[in-house]
C-alpha cells in the first residue's frame, strides 16, 4: 500500500463497511424522523410567535397539558413498581409458564393500541366487568383520569421490563448473597445491593414508559371520554385541530410535545451515561 | 472454632434424582487450613454452601453441623457469622472499596453497629492488611482481578468470622497473582487463627495451602489427609489418577516378569493380567535396559524448564505416550532429543487392585 494514502487508511478499520452502513443509516433517520420533524417546524414558519404562544397557551390546551403529565406520572411511577416486580420474577425464579409470561410481556407492543383502549373501555365502563365491581365502592375508571392513566400504564409496561431484565440477569445471584453473608436482612441487602444496581435501568426505564405515555393516544381516547379541560389529552388536541383543518395549530401544540420528549430522553441519556461509567471502570 | 458435619447429603431437584452430595461426615479441627478438593460436579462447592448456608442441606437423612458446640444446622446464613469469599468476587459495583469492606459492619442493627469512627478505623484496619489502603476511594472496576479478590477477603473478614470460607478463590486469577495470593492467605490464616475451608480444583494449589485435604468425587469422600500423606499413600486409584500425571503399564505376568510386546519388566505380583500406575518422576531413563527392565521407548517431546526436564515417551507397547521427569544431569549425559530410542526404569510403581487398596509398592532402584 502506498503512502501516499489518506491518513484514513491509516487506521484502516478490520470491519470493513463502516463508510456505507453510517451512510445509509443516517439515511433512514432522515427519511423516517428528521424530514417529518422538519416539516412540522416548517409549518410553524407561517405564524408569529406571539400567535404560537396564543396557540400552546390556550386553556383547554394548557388542561390537556396537566391530565396527559399527571397520568403519564401516574402511570409511570406504577410501572416503575409493577415493572420491576415483574423483571424480578421473571429473572430470578422458575416456574410452569415463565416461557409464556415473559411473552405476554410484549403484548402491549404488539397490538393495535385501539384494540387496548377499546377492551379497556369495555371492562370498566359502568356495565362492564370490573365497572360493575368498582362502581358500588365509589370508584370510576373509565372516563376519567385514572382510566387515561390505566390505559398509559397497559401500553408502556414493556419499557420498564424490558430495560430492567437484562440489567438484573447480569447481576448475579452471588452479589446478594455476599449481602446475606455479611449479615445484611432481605429488606437491606435489596435496598442497598440490589436496587443501587438497577437504579439506573429502572429510571431510564420508568422513563422511557413516561415519554411513551406523553404521546399515546389511541388506547386512551376510548377510555378518557374526552371531556374538554376534564379529560382531554394533549394528543387528542392534536387531533381535534387536524379535524378542523387547522393545520397550523396541530403543528403548533405537537412541537410542544416534542420537545418535551426530546429533553427528556436527551436527559435520561446523559445521567444513565454518567452511572454506567462508574460501574463499569472510569471515574464516578 | 471447630467445624463438625455429620450425615449431610442433598439432592437437587426431586427426591430420587441423583444425589448432589452422599452423605457425609467431616469434622474439621479448630484453626486449621482445609482444602476441598476435586473434579467439577464432585460435590465440593455444595458441600463448601451447605456449611455457609447458602445452600439447605436434605431433611433425610437429617444432617447436622455444628460450629464447635453451637448447632448451626437451621441457622440462617446471616446469622452463621461466617466470612464467605466468591470466586467471582462478588464485590457490590456501585460501592467504593472502602464502603465494600464497611458493608457488614454498617448493615449491623443499631444496637450492636460500632459508630462510624470506629466502623473508619476497623475498615482501614482491614485494608491495611490486604495492602489496599490507597484504593479506599475506587471503585472495584478499577481495581484488578488480585486486587478485587483482596477487598473481597477483607470485607469477609470486617466482622471477624470465626469461619472464613473460600469458594475457589483464586480460580478466576492468573498463575502469578495466584501464587501470591495463595502465600499471602496461608500468612494470613496463621495470624489471624481462624478456621477455613477452601474449594479449589487444582491439586497444586490444594496440596500447597492446606493442613489437610479432603479429595472428593461423585458427591463422595474419597480421602481425607494431610498433603505429604495423600500423595504418598493415596487411599485408591481416583485419588492417585486425581493427583498428578499418571503412566500406565498394562501386560501379563508369568513367571514373575509382566510382558506387554516387547517391554518386560520383573515383578512379585500373582500371574495374570496387571496394570501398574507410574508417577512421572519414578521414571528414569537411560541408554541400555537394565536387568530387571526392558522397556524401549521413543522420545517424542522434551521440555526441558524448570528443575526438571519432562519427556513424552511413546512406544508400540504402549496406548497412551508416557511422561518422564529426569534431571537436568541424566537429560546432558543421555543427551536426549526427539526420535531418540532409549529404555525408560521404573523406579517404583503403583497397583490398585478392584478393591481399590493400594498394593505393595517395591523399590526397584
Amino acid at each position: 500500500m502506498s503512502l501516499a494514502l489518506p491518513r484514513l487508511t491509516g487506521r484502516r478499520r478490520v470491519l470493513p463497511g463502516f463508510g456505507l452502513s453510517l451512510g445509509i443509516s443516517l439515511m433512514f433517520v432522515s427519511l423516517v424522523l428528521l424530514l417529518p420533524m422538519t416539516s412540522l417546524v416548517g409549518q410553524l414558519s407561517g405564524i408569529s410567535l406571539a400567535e404560537y404562544w396564543a396557540i400552546i397557551s390556550d386553556g383547554r390546551v394548557v388542561a390537556s397539558y396537566t391530565v396527559t403529565i399527571g397520568a403519564a406520572a401516574l402511570a409511570a411511577l406504577v410501572n416503575g413498581a409493577f415493572g420491576l416486580l415483574l423483571a424480578w420474577v421473571l429473572v430470578r425464579y422458575e416456574f410452569p409458564g415463565k416461557r409464556l409470561l415473559d411473552a405476554l410481556m410484549d403484548l402491549p407492543f404488539a397490538l393495535p393500541t385501539a384494540v387496548a383502549g377499546i377492551t379497556l373501555a369495555t371492562l370498566y365502563a359502568s356495565n362492564g366487568w370490573m365497572g360493575r365491581l368498582l362502581e358500588p365502592l365509589g370508584l370510576q375508571v373509565a372516563y376519567t383520569w385514572v382510566g387515561i392513566a390505566l390505559a398509559m400504564a397497559f401500553t408502556s409496561i414493556p419499557f420498564v421490563v424490558r430495560t430492567v431484565q437484562p440489567v438484573l440477569e447480569d447481576l448475579p445471584q452471588e452479589v446478594d448473597e455476599a449481602a446475606l453473608t455479611l449479615g445484611a436482612s432481605d429488606a437491606t441487602a435489596f435496598r442497598r445491593v440490589i436496587l443501587p444496581h438497577l437504579w439506573p435501568a429502572l429510571v431510564t426505564g420508568t422513563g422511557l414508559a413516561f415519554v411513551r405515555s406523553l404521546g399515546e393516544f389511541g388506547a386512551i381516547i376510548f377510555i378518557a371520554g374526552n371531556m374538554p379541560f376534564e379529560t382531554e389529552i394533549t394528543a387528542l388536541m392534536i387531533f381535534v385541530k387536524l379535524q378542523e383543518y387547522d393545520y397550523v395549530g396541530a403543528s403548533a401544540i405537537a412541537s410542544v410535545v416534542l420537545m418535551v420528549s426530546l429533553a427528556l430522553l436527551l436527559a435520561i441519556n446523559v445521567w444513565q451515561g454518567r452511572f454506567i461509567k462508574r460501574l463499569h471502570g472510569g471515574r464516578g | 472454632m471447630g467445624i463438625r458435619l455429620s450425615q449431610i447429603a442433598k439432592t437437587y431437584g426431586r427426591p430420587g434424582t441423583p444425589r448432589a452430595l452422599e452423605p457425609i461426615d467431616l469434622e474439621i479441627a479448630s484453626g486449621e487450613l482445609v482444602g476441598l478438593l476435586g473434579p467439577s460436579g464432585s460435590g465440593k462447592t455444595t458441600l463448601l454452601r451447605i456449611i455457609a448456608g447458602l445452600e439447605q442441606a436434605d431433611r433425610n437423612p437429617a444432617g447436622t453441623i455444628h460450629f464447635g458446640s453451637r448447632d448451626v444446622t437451621d441457622v440462617h446464613v446471616r446469622d452463621r457469622r461466617i466470612g464467605f469469599v466468591f470466586q467471582h468476587y462478588a464485590l457490590f459495583k456501585h460501592m467504593t472499596v472502602f464502603d465494600n469492606v464497611a458493608f457488614g459492619l454498617t448493615v449491623q442493627p443499631r444496637k450492636s453497629r460500632p459508630s462510624s469512627g470506629e466502623i473508619r478505623t476497623r475498615v482501614h484496619q482491614l485494608l491495611e492488611m490486604v495492602q489496599l489502603e490507597r484504593f479506599a476511594k475506587r471503585y472495584p472496576a478499577e481495581l484488578s482481578g488480585g486486587q478485587q479478590q483482596r477487598v473481597s477477603l477483607a470485607r469477609a473478614l470486617a466482622l471477624r468470622p470465626e469461619v472464613l470460607l473460600l469458594d475457589e478463590p483464586f480460580g478466576a486469577l492468573d498463575a502469578k497473582v495466584r501464587q501470591d495470593l495463595r502465600r499471602w492467605l496461608r500468612h494470613l490464616h496463621d495470624e489471624l487463627n481462624f478456621t477455613s475451608v477452601f474449594v479449589t480444583h487444582d491439586q497444586e494449589e490444594a496440596l500447597e495451602l492446606s493442613d489437610r485435604v479432603v479429595v472428593m468425587s461423585d458427591g463422595r469422600i474419597e480421602q481425607i489427609d494431610a498433603p505429604a500423606d495423600l500423595y504418598r499413600a493415596p487411599a485408591n486409584r481416583f485419588v492417585f489418577e486425581f493427583l498428578g500425571d499418571v503412566n500406565r503399564l498394562e501386560g501379563e505376568v508369568r513367571d514373575g516378569v509382566l510382558t506387554c510386546g516387547e517391554a518386560r519388566l520383573a515383578v512379585d505380583l500373582p500371574e495374570g493380567p496387571q496394570e501398574l500406575l507410574l508417577r512421572p518422576h519414578e521414571l528414569s531413563l537411560d541408554a541400555a535396559p537394565s536387568a530387571t527392565a526392558h522397556l524401549p521407548v521413543t522420545v517424542t517431546a522434551v521440555v526441558p524448564v524448570g528443575a526438571e526436564v519432562r519427556v513424552e515417551l511413546a512406544a508400540d507397547w504402549l496406548a497412551e505416550p508416557w511422561l518422564a521427569t529426569i534431571g537436568h544431569g541424566d537429560f546432558e549425559r543421555l543427551d536426549v532429543r526427539r526420535g531418540q530410542r532409549l529404555h525408560a526404569r521404573p523406579q517404583r510403581w503403583h497397583r490398585f487392585g478392584a478393591e481399590d487398596r493400594p498394593a505393595a509398592k517395591p523399590s526397584l532402584a
